[in-house]
């Protein structure tokens, strides 16, 4: 059963350049620490796939197990966790986040 | 019995060499929302300033407060945030 759910996830970080597990979706988040994130990543204009795990219980828990990070919102790019609201909010601030995406390659509307 | 914020106190300060702890519950400002049990004790905001960070990814600072908070977290915090710096990082904030 985890090998589905981590297949899944695994397919999901290789096939998108940035992705985001949240509640809710990129429209309309259910939690203010997904918000936050979707906001970080909306005011820097990257293209992301968002993953609601309110909709599905298995990855809900399996992103958990997967990352071994015990909370969502939960960012990846390049196939590569990046962090949770904390550490996203953190690296944006110091503009870290944008070296990130640049050095993956993931070209972004706003990079000043 | 000892509130979470005591908990959380007691549980980081024996696991890391902290210069600074502050725990907030913010539980009060959750009240209603997801989340909330009812127990006052679900949002938490920590700042901790330690020397244990030193040269320590951002990911891996939050994964040890995590594993100290590991029950907690799991069965009872619905959130927690958390700022993890060096002593040098906090003077320079």
């Amino acid at each position: 059963m985890e090998n589905i759910i981590f297949e899944r996830i695994k397919k999901d970080i290789e096939t998108n350049d940035v992705v985001l597990f949240m509640k809710g979706t990129a429209a309309f988040p259910q939690c203010g620490f997904s918000a936050a994130v979707v906001q970080v990543l909306s005011q820097l204009g990257v293209p992301f796939k968002d993953i609601n795990v309110l909709e599905d219980a298995a990855i809900r828990q399996g992103i958990k197990d997967f990352t071994q990070w015990p909370t969502i919102p939960q960012l990846y790019v390049k196939g590569e966790f990046v962090g949770g609201c904390d550490i996203v909010r953190e690296m944006f601030v110091a503009g870290e986040l944008q070296e990130l995406l640049k050095e993956k390659g993931v070209s972004f509307k706003n990079a000043a | 019995m000892a509130t979470m914020t005591e908990t959380i106190r007691t549980k980081l300060a024996q696991g890391l060499q902290t210069s600074r702890l502050d725990i907030v519950n913010e539980s009060a400002l959750h009240a209603g929302h997801a989340g909330d049990d009812g127990s006052g004790e679900s949002h938490f905001r920590v700042l901790i300033v330690s020397s244990s960070f030193e040269g320590i990814s951002r990911v891996e600072r939050q994964r040890m407060v995590h594993a100290m908070l590991k029950d907690e977290i799991a069965h009872r915090i619905h959130a927690i945030s958390i700022k993890a710096l060096t002593d040098e990082e906090y003077n320079r904030m």
